[in-house]
């Protein structure tokens, strides 16, 4: 690949069409770096004997989450959505097929991947393109390339092994430290995170002056600890060595399992973060597929309230659990972050030839 | 009232929060991955010039500001109070001191000045950065000095205080950058 050299500008500029937006943001010394940590993600997984997969990135399910916005797409019965609409009876269908966008672009590979193992994939992996709404900053871009796995008969242990494995390839920074969500917490904040009231954790985050949305509910615990996360714990993590948070707050389970641990449910989920950056996820996945299915409605009904849409509720992943999804550990990994840390970068445009005011 | 929501924030918006208006000097897209998308904003008010830290989550928003950039020309002092016309619409505006700050040094009758209005209500007011001034007063200079690093201060026909070098003579027209107040060099009539 030819590159030109010195093309890129240091800074960003504010607005898009300066006339020379059609120049990537990239350093092409950046552009090889990238390219490297590719090629070592590829070696890492064939040293551990996973297979390389791909799975559609337009799909008709797509992950029910409070807080993650998909992008939907309208797809015709001509463009060959058959098979979808087969699940939707009769008229809807007709009335579906020209108004109502049936196709998500995926937020990660999670429901099609789970859905090979379900099939007798035992160690998987893909490099693909995910997608979420309103997702736009400095760490953020709408589109961005994730890396998921899944190992079948891995716990959150060996899942986080595996990780550590992960990063210590592709960043050169030591094998990372485990810290629990709970430890974390006590530590930079001052109280369990499991056990404290939701009025505590409010009680906190005015005392240490984090200023929170006017329209915040004094009940939406999570958000509650977010807030705290964010300003008080995460800048602390992963800066002498990465860090890997585990056994989140139950109500942060999203598709994680559930675990009592000494009387409190935790949910079996781990961040991985360096430099106070999270940069992967990872979850001792569910695999009960009611307890899913009343997730997903307990997540759509908090959408409503939050003024989102719903999303299906129903889907092929549940339909892979009901038949039988055995255990595993799966973690998805922001490739970008990781070269923007890699790189010594400080937002994600100086590590993608065109981030989305260039796309 | 136009209003913005979360996803139009950017630096550099205007807007108004409980009467007051602001300009949004810094947002930062904050999200926790399985967590609520929150905008950390510092916002400056653009009457006080106090600094806010606010948070928002998706969904909220914010009043825009009614803020306009005019021209606007000097035309007299009153007491306290400083007169301005708007080019294009001939409405005039009254400043008082305070609003002027440090600027009258420069006005002179019949300047173009740029104004921002908020509301339809003057909110601060910028002279050119280049203005011109007569030397109304100064002590004279020490014959064939011509370095510039040995200065006085002079009086222009504003009535303020110029630091100038020593050559600079009664009479004499020197031009002033007003963002900084320094003397920039003479002028031939």
């Amino acid at each position: 690949m030819k590159v030109r050299r010195g093309f890129a500008p240091t800074t960003r500029p504010e607005s898009a069409s300066t006339g020379d937006d059609f120049l990537p943001t990239i350093d092409p010394i950046v552009l090889r770096l990238r390219a490297g940590l590719l090629r070592r993600v590829r070696e890492f997984f064939d040293r551990h004997g996973f297979l390389e997969v791909e799975t559609p990135i337009l799909s008709a399910d797509t992950v029910v989450d409070r807080h993650l916005d998909p992008f939907a797409v309208e797809v015709d019965s001509s463009a060959g959505c058959h098979g979808h609409l087969a699940r939707v009876s009769g008229e809807e269908a007709l009335a579906g097929r020209q108004r109502h966008p049936c196709f998500y672009l995926q937020t990660s590979p999670e429901f099609a991947m789970k859905r090979l193992l379900a099939a007798g994939a035992a160690a998987i992996y893909q490099v693909t393109r995910a997608f979420r709404r309103d997702e736009l900053g400095p760490l953020h871009n709408p589109e961005f390339t994730m890396v998921e796995w899944y190992r079948v008969g891995d716990g959150p242990d060996e899942g986080m092994t595996l990780l550590s494995e992960l990063a210590e390839t592709l960043l050169e920074r030591g094998p990372a430290e485990r810290l629990s969500y709970r430890e974390a917490f006590e530590q930079h904040v001052g109280l369990d995170p499991h056990t404290a009231r939701t009025e505590q954790l409010v009680d906190a985050v005015r005392e240490k002056q984090i200023d929170a949305p006017a329209s915040l509910s004094p009940t939406d615990r999570d958000t509650w600890l977010d807030l705290l996360l964010v300003d008080r714990v995460q800048p602390h993590l992963g800066q002498a060595r990465p860090t890997i948070l585990y056994d989140y707050p139950a109500g942060q389970a999203a598709l994680a399992r559930l675990r009592d641990d000494d009387g409190v449910m935790v949910a079996e989920r781990f961040e991985l973060c360096v430099d106070g950056i999270e940069l992967a996820n990872g979850y001792h996945e569910l695999t009960d597929a009611d307890e899913l299915t009343r997730r997903n409605t307990q997540v759509n009904l908090q959408r409503q309230l939050d003024g989102h849409s719903p999303l299906p509720s129903e889907s092929r992943l549940l339909a892979a659990m009901r038949a039988g999804l055995p255990a595993s550990t799966g973690v998805a990994l922001g490739f970008d972050r990781v070269v923007m840390l890699a790189a010594g970068a400080k937002c994600l445009a100086d590590v993608m030839p065109f981030p989305f005011d260039r796309a | 009232m136009a209003s913005f929501n979360t996803s139009d924030f950017r630096k550099g918006l205007k807007v108004q929060i409980d009467g007051d208006p602001y300009l949004m000097i810094e947002c930062n897209f904050v999200k926790p991955g399985k967590g609520q998308a929150l905008y950390k904003c510092k916002l400056r008010n653009l009457i006080r010039n106090t600094v806010l830290d606010r948070t928002y989550k998706s969904g909220e928003s914010l009043e825009a500001a009614d803020i306009e950039e005019i021209d606007a020309q000097y035309l007299y002092r009153q007491g306290e109070l400083f007169v301005f016309m708007n080019n294009e619409s001939y409405e005039q505006y009254e400043l008082t001191a305070q609003a002027v700050d440090d600027a009258w040094k420069y006005l002179k009758e019949g300047m173009n000045c740029s104004m921002v209005l908020f509301n339809g209500t003057p909110l601060t007011m910028t002279p050119p950065n280049h203005v011109v001034l007569r030397v109304e007063y100064c002590e004279p200079g020490a014959k064939g000095n011509t370095a510039s690093n040995v200065t006085k201060p002079v009086k222009v026909e504003t009535g303020a205080d110029i630091i100038c070098p020593s050559f600079v003579e009664m009479g004499e027209l020197i031009k002033v950058d007003t963002r900084t107040g320094d003397y920039i060099e003479r002028v031939k009539e």
